[in-house]
């Protein structure tokens, strides 16, 4: 067994873990933040996509020792204190950018991340290559990238995301 | 996966005493090869050595003609970093296009290059442009480096720390991504300093990562996309699978070339 | 229309779960004390097991279990069903081969299920499948569609040669007379590509048993978990109905997959009282690849004959399906019943004659996919009709347009009678948004880019909500396709609708409160929507074959027929007035010609208080159900353009223009309806570019993970133009016809109708990949050199 601590959406956590235990396990198992999905084996389908240090990695591979001192951000970490939800969020859901809504947590994670790393303005085109790393089944993505588009320029008034969760 | 111990040196020394001492110890970087191959049970290492604390091993540096890039930066921070995007250009744009943003957040040059994935990019890179692959025990030149399908020239306990490159007048990358994996299907890396021009391919061969010469010779003339009209590359040792057979890719390398050196023009 | 009634695009109750994380699928559901479940795979296509030694793995740190097929016989478990009987030409029922939840004896294909491991931990039990030694005798597979009769090796005993059934449908006589009388025949061979369901959440199980209650619960990603329970209790024995609880919370897209009664499930709430804990069991991606029922895998000879004027005379069609190595739930149907009665699209035909062969093969199962037939029989009309217009020489949409079904209802040769549709206005104002016009302009300018740019149609018609019962029936299906709902209304005048479709995806929780609020004239937010579950619901049937909205919003429209009733009576004792003299309009009841008015929510108070009436008058409390069972089916139909650009230098096929224009009948909510149309048409595009099972000649699965097999990302599609037309469906009392899967079965031919358009020529493959296009495209650059 291996010790563990990280800050996880703000909150320190400390585990004794197998070294084998990945992120993703560590977070839904462990921590029981079941907003975090794993949809593949072979890091293609984004739905485990976290924040680590204010990046989006995918987090069925990356082991928990790995992140040992990191500090995590998770869907759930992502809305306020007071439910308030952020607005990358809110875009989803006005811009039905979901169905089944699996998918979902690792896509507005990687939207969020999208954002601060270009910018809020984002191009149709420029949207569909930066969602490479996170396949949706159900929406064509059609309506996630007006989500993103959306959600990107509401977000341009509001902190990023890692200082809103810390 | 199997079980395992993990270790996490500080130092590159500590990790080669690591690797020494632990039964079937392996080195994780990254760990985006790795781990997906330990989930799957085809890789079970008994110990990880993880470099991801050691900071001798980050940082980019411009030294005169040469850019160096420590084993641990990551291809988004190869991608991002200024010193890469003025010197050479065709490897940020190389590093920014290698799997999706996550991976790329994760990901790092000296674990692509000490994996040798014959569809991984840097490869190419790395021998078109004459690179000195260095680790804690030696330099080595990227063609003595690279021994076909995951087979390099590291030595047991042998750490990548830093590739040097030279940096070329005029290079530029030209992928053709397997549709699935988003992995170079043809990667052609095409890099001119002074009159030595350099084609190096990845994704085709059967072997790994290899020199176009025929390309070399024909851009060494005039490099232009039209010199390589009419150049064929050989499909005999190329891959042949459900995405594209050994015909298909070898056509593809013409076409990647042409689109590479295009690029490195700046059209 | 109100701002949340029918016809509103009201944003989805459910999604503030999804988007916050606090979705509950089946995997985050966890039990005290659970165990995990590995199941140990067949490595080979087909195999006969000599032995299963488990010694060893038994010994293994925290291994409960080592299951296999014999425990399951020694128990009395019966084996997985297919409840479809489909009878041959010579009217003899189709073969159906044993098909054990664990194998008995042989495996049939790479991932059938071999033996159960139960241990503490899942990496325990995946460490002790290493350990359990199989001893195989491997024979030959089976594995190519076209050839599977004619293989010596035989799949099931009662299948000699491989064949489940030779089915036909229609008249074969006068479809020949229309043959010989025809000035053009155009025949096509086609092959409709395999393909893996892949929604993103794979499936799950968690089996829990109660010994004080000797009851068993089934936590599991399903989307008919009733027709789960009823197959499990009634077919496997697990226990009888009222001793097994099976309940499918949020499910992460089914797309058909989630239909089928699996092995999985049922050997996890098996286990669970064997081992005496719950078992829990999740999917990895490979398992999915590797066991999720597939589908589509149709090999078509086809032709159509035409007179000198370009009209229709016949088809005929002859297709052999794969069924894959056992028979899946309801996959029998598939090639037959759901395929050759849309085989009339949408002309007029006057003689149509299909005969199908399926066949096994050493692969996983096929069964419904998105679609499920009518997009296979949607590309075989298709790309004929697309062919036929080429071959005479006649524009491909004016070609439909004088061979449109004008007049309804329409008969076809091929069971079906269409109720309503106007393929005319669709395909005008498709021709309008695509700007057909315009296209041999962009062509030209796409020519001088180097580039090959193509237009193709695809007038699909699609065959929804399958019913009534009683026709189904006649038909093989062992079940009826009606739909229940209850509407429990609360003393407050708050409303629990209990349905037995299910969402996992479609957006019910807030489409069927729509329709609740619009006839109530409740706010939305007072209605809950409750399915998934067979303890709260009932009986149901579930959600596939785009009946929720017709079907199941039916029986929720038919119950609430009923609680308005009971409310003007309830009302007529409160307002003191005659039954016949109350009406109920937006949310109140009043009594014509006086203000005299009761809300509704007062209402249903005085319905629990029941102090204004007399009990013996009339029964107390407010809640009414109905069974719905339609009079027909529904026929959605549109009409799809695609327009193509070709890199002929690297076979790279960009889709820059997507039109669609469905008439769905009435609309509950537009925006869901589109999203639902956007998901189909990229499955669509998936199937015709991307998408394709391989397997090798040995059986071995090629495509097993997204490293190989290529599902539809973000920058492999364009945005969709969407538009609708509108002809109320007669068949059901809300109009509604139904919209989950136009998409899936209209883009395939569009597509490659346009990709043939650019080349010049039909010899293109599903998936056309790059590697495809640039050969086809090479014959395209080459004729132009040429010319």
């Amino acid at each position: 067994m291996a010790a563990v601590s990280m800050t996880v959406n703000g909150k320190a956590v400390t585990a004794d873990v197998e070294p084998r235990t990945l992120l993703v396990q560590f977070i839904r198992e462990n921590l029981k933040l079941t907003g975090t999905h794993v949809g593949c084996d072979t890091s293609q389908c984004g739905a485990c996509v976290v924040h680590v240090d204010g990046k989006a990695m995918k987090s069925c591979t990356l082991l928990a020792v790995q992140c040992n001192g990191a500090s995590i951000v998770t869907i759930e970490g992502l809305a306020g204190a007071d439910g308030t939800l952020h607005p990358m969020q809110a875009a989803f859901r006005e811009h039905h950018g979901l169905q089944c809504g699996f998918c979902t947590p690792g896509m507005i994670m990687s939207a969020v991340d999208i954002v601060n790393r270009k910018g809020s303005d984002l191009d149709e085109h420029t949207i569909r290559e930066e969602l490479e790393g996170n396949i949706c089944r159900c929406t064509g993505y059609h309506n996630i990238v007006r989500a993103v588009e959306t959600g990107a320029k509401a977000m341009a008034g509001s902190a990023p995301v890692r200082q809103a969760a810390e | 996966m199997y079980a395992f111990t993990y270790h996490r040196p500080d130092t590159v020394r500590q990790a080669a005493g690591l690797l020494a001492r632990k039964d079937d110890a392996k080195i994780i970087a990254g760990g985006h090869t790795l781990l997906p191959t330990m989930k799957q049970r085809l890789a079970s290492p008994g110990a990880l050595v993880d470099l991801g604390g050691v900071p001798e091993l980050k940082g980019i540096e411009r030294k005169g003609r040469g850019l160096i890039i420590g084993a641990m930066m990551t291809h988004a921070e190869v991608a991002e970093s200024a010193a890469v995007q003025e010197a050479i250009p065709g490897l940020a744009a190389l590093a920014a296009n290698i799997g999706d943003p996550h991976v790329r957040h994760r990901g790092t040059i000296g674990g692509s290059i000490a994996n040798n994935d014959p569809a991984a990019d840097y490869p190419a890179a790395c021998i078109a442009m004459g690179a000195i692959i260095v680790t804690n025990k030696r330099k080595i030149p990227a063609e003595d480096f690279f021994q076909g399908m995951f087979g390099t020239a590291l030595e047991e306990g042998e750490i990548v720390t830093k590739v040097a490159f030279g940096i070329p007048s005029r290079s530029a990358y030209a992928k053709f991504r397997n549709p699935a994996s988003r992995y170079a299907l043809v990667g052609v890396y095409v890099a001119k300093r002074g009159g030595e021009v350099r084609v190096a391919v990845t994704g085709a061969g059967a072997s790994g990562v290899f020199r176009w010469t025929a390309a070399e010779e024909a851009l060494k003339k005039r490099f232009a996309p039209k010199s390589l009209e009419g150049v064929k590359a050989d499909p005999s040792g190329l891959n042949s699978d459900i995405h594209a057979d050994a015909e298909y890719r070898a056509h593809l390398i013409n076409v990647m070339a042409r689109r590479a050196v295009e690029a490195a023009l700046g059209k | 229309m109100s701002a949340t009634g029918i016809g509103a695009s009201v944003r989805r109750k459910e999604d503030h779960r999804f988007i916050t994380g606090a979705g509950r699928y089946t995997d985050d559901i966890n039990r005290p004390d659970q165990a995990h479940a590995y199941f140990l795979r067949s490595p080979h296509a087909h195999a006969t097991i000599n032995r299963i030694d488990a010694t060893k793995a038994m010994a293994m740190p925290g291994v409960l279990a080592v299951l296999t097929g014999a425990d399951l016989e020694a128990d009395k478990i019966g084996g997985l069903i297919c409840g479809w009987m489909i009878h041959s030409k010579d009217g003899s029922p189709m073969k159906a081969g044993p098909h054990p939840a664990l194998a008995q004896g042989k495996v049939r294909y790479v991932g059938d299920h071999v033996a159960v491991i139960v241990a503490d931990t899942y990496a325990q039990a995946r460490d002790a499948a290493e350990a359990v030694v199989v001893d195989y005798t491997v024979l030959p597979a089976v594995v190519d569609t076209a050839t599977a009769t004619k293989s010596k090796t035989v799949i099931h005993d009662v299948a000699p040669d491989n064949t489940v059934y030779n089915w036909h449908l229609g008249n074969k006589d006068e479809t020949e007379a229309a043959f010989k009388a025809a000035a053009h025949v155009v025949k096509l061979d086609l092959v409709n590509n395999r393909l893996a369901p892949n929604p993103m959440e794979p499936r799950a199980a968690l089996g829990v048993y109660d010994k004080g209650e000797d009851h068993y619960t089934l936590y599991t990603t399903s989307q008919n978990p009733h027709v789960a329970r009823l197959v499990l209790s009634a077919f496997i024995g697990i226990a009888p109905e009222n001793k097994l609880r099976v309940i499918a919370p949020d499910v992460g897209g089914g797309f058909g997959s989630k239909i089928f009664i699996y092995a999985e499930e049922t050997v996890c709430v098996w286990a669970a009282k064997k081992v005496g804990r719950p078992v829990k069991w999740n999917s990895d991606r490979t398992e999915a690849f590797l066991s999720d029922a597939h589908g589509r895998d149709h090999v078509t000879h086809a032709e159509l004959a035409l007179d000198a004027n370009g009209k229709m005379l016949g088809l005929r069609a002859h297709t052999i399906a794969n069924l894959g190595a056992y028979l899946s739930t309801f996959s029998s149907s598939v090639p037959t019943y759901l395929y050759a009665p849309l085989l009339s699209g949408q002309y007029n035909i006057p003689a149509i004659y299909a005969e199908v062969d399926a066949v096994y093969t050493t692969t996983a199962p096929v069964d419904a996919y998105r679609g499920a037939g009518r997009p296979e029989a949607t590309f075989v009309v298709e790309r004929l009709v697309e062919k036929a217009a080429r071959q005479i020489g006649m524009d491909p949409a004016r070609f439909r347009q004088i061979n449109y079904i004008t007049k309804f209802p329409h008969q076809t040769p091929v069971i079906m009678c269409y109720d309503a549709g106007n393929y005319n206005a669709s395909m005008k104002k498709a021709l309008e948004i695509a700007d057909y016009k315009g296209f041999p302009k962009r062509r030209r300018e796409a020519e001088r880019r180097g580039k090959l740019r193509g237009i193709g149609f695809s007038s699909y018609i699609e065959a929804c909500g399958i019913a009534p019962s009683a026709a189904v029936g006649s038909l093989g299906a062992g079940v009826g396709l009606w739909e229940s709902a209850e509407v429990r209304v609360n003393p407050v005048g708050t409303v629990e609708i209990l349905t037995g479709s299910h969402s996992h995806g479609q957006g019910h929780e807030t489409t069927f409160a729509q329709l609740v609020s619009d006839r109530l004239g409740v706010p939305l937010e007072a209605v809950s929507i409750v399915h998934g579950d067979t303890d709260k619901v009932q009986m149901g049937m579930g959600t596939y074959g785009s009946r929720s909205g017709a079907v199941g919003m039916s029986a929720i429209s038919k119950a609430l027929d009923k609680v308005i009733a009971k409310g003007k009576k309830v009302a007529a004792y409160v307002l003191e007035a005659s039954e016949k003299d109350i009406d109920f309009k937006d949310g109140k009841f009043s009594v014509k010609g006086t203000d005299k008015t009761l809300d509704f929510g007062s209402c249903a108070l005085q319905a629990y208080i029941a102090h204004k009436f007399n009990g013996q008058d009339l029964e107390p409390g407010l809640k009414e159900g109905a069974f719905y069972d339609p009079t027909n089916f529904t026929f959605p139909a549109g009409v799809h353009i695609a327009e193509v650009e070709i890199d002929p230098d690297t076979g790279v096929t960009t889709v820059v223009n997507w039109t669609a224009v469905d008439d769905f009948g009435v609309i509950i909510n537009p925006m869901i309806v589109e999203g639902q149309v956007h998901g189909g048409i990229a499955q669509g595009i998936g199937q015709a570019l991307l998408e394709g099972v391989i397997y090798n000649k040995d059986g071995q699965l090629v495509t097993a993970s997204y490293m190989d097999y290529t599902m539809p990302r973000a920058d492999d599609l364009p945005s969709f133009k969407v538009g609708m037309t509108t002809t109320a469906c007669p068949s059901n009392p809300l109009g509604i016809k139904g919209c989950g899967e136009a998409g899936a079965i209209a883009a395939p031919p569009a597509l490659i109708n346009a990709i043939t358009d650019a080349v010049g020529h039909e010899d293109v493959a599903m998936p056309a990949t790059p590697k495809v296009v640039w050969r086809a495209a090479q014959k395209a650059v080459s004729k132009m050199a040429a010319e």
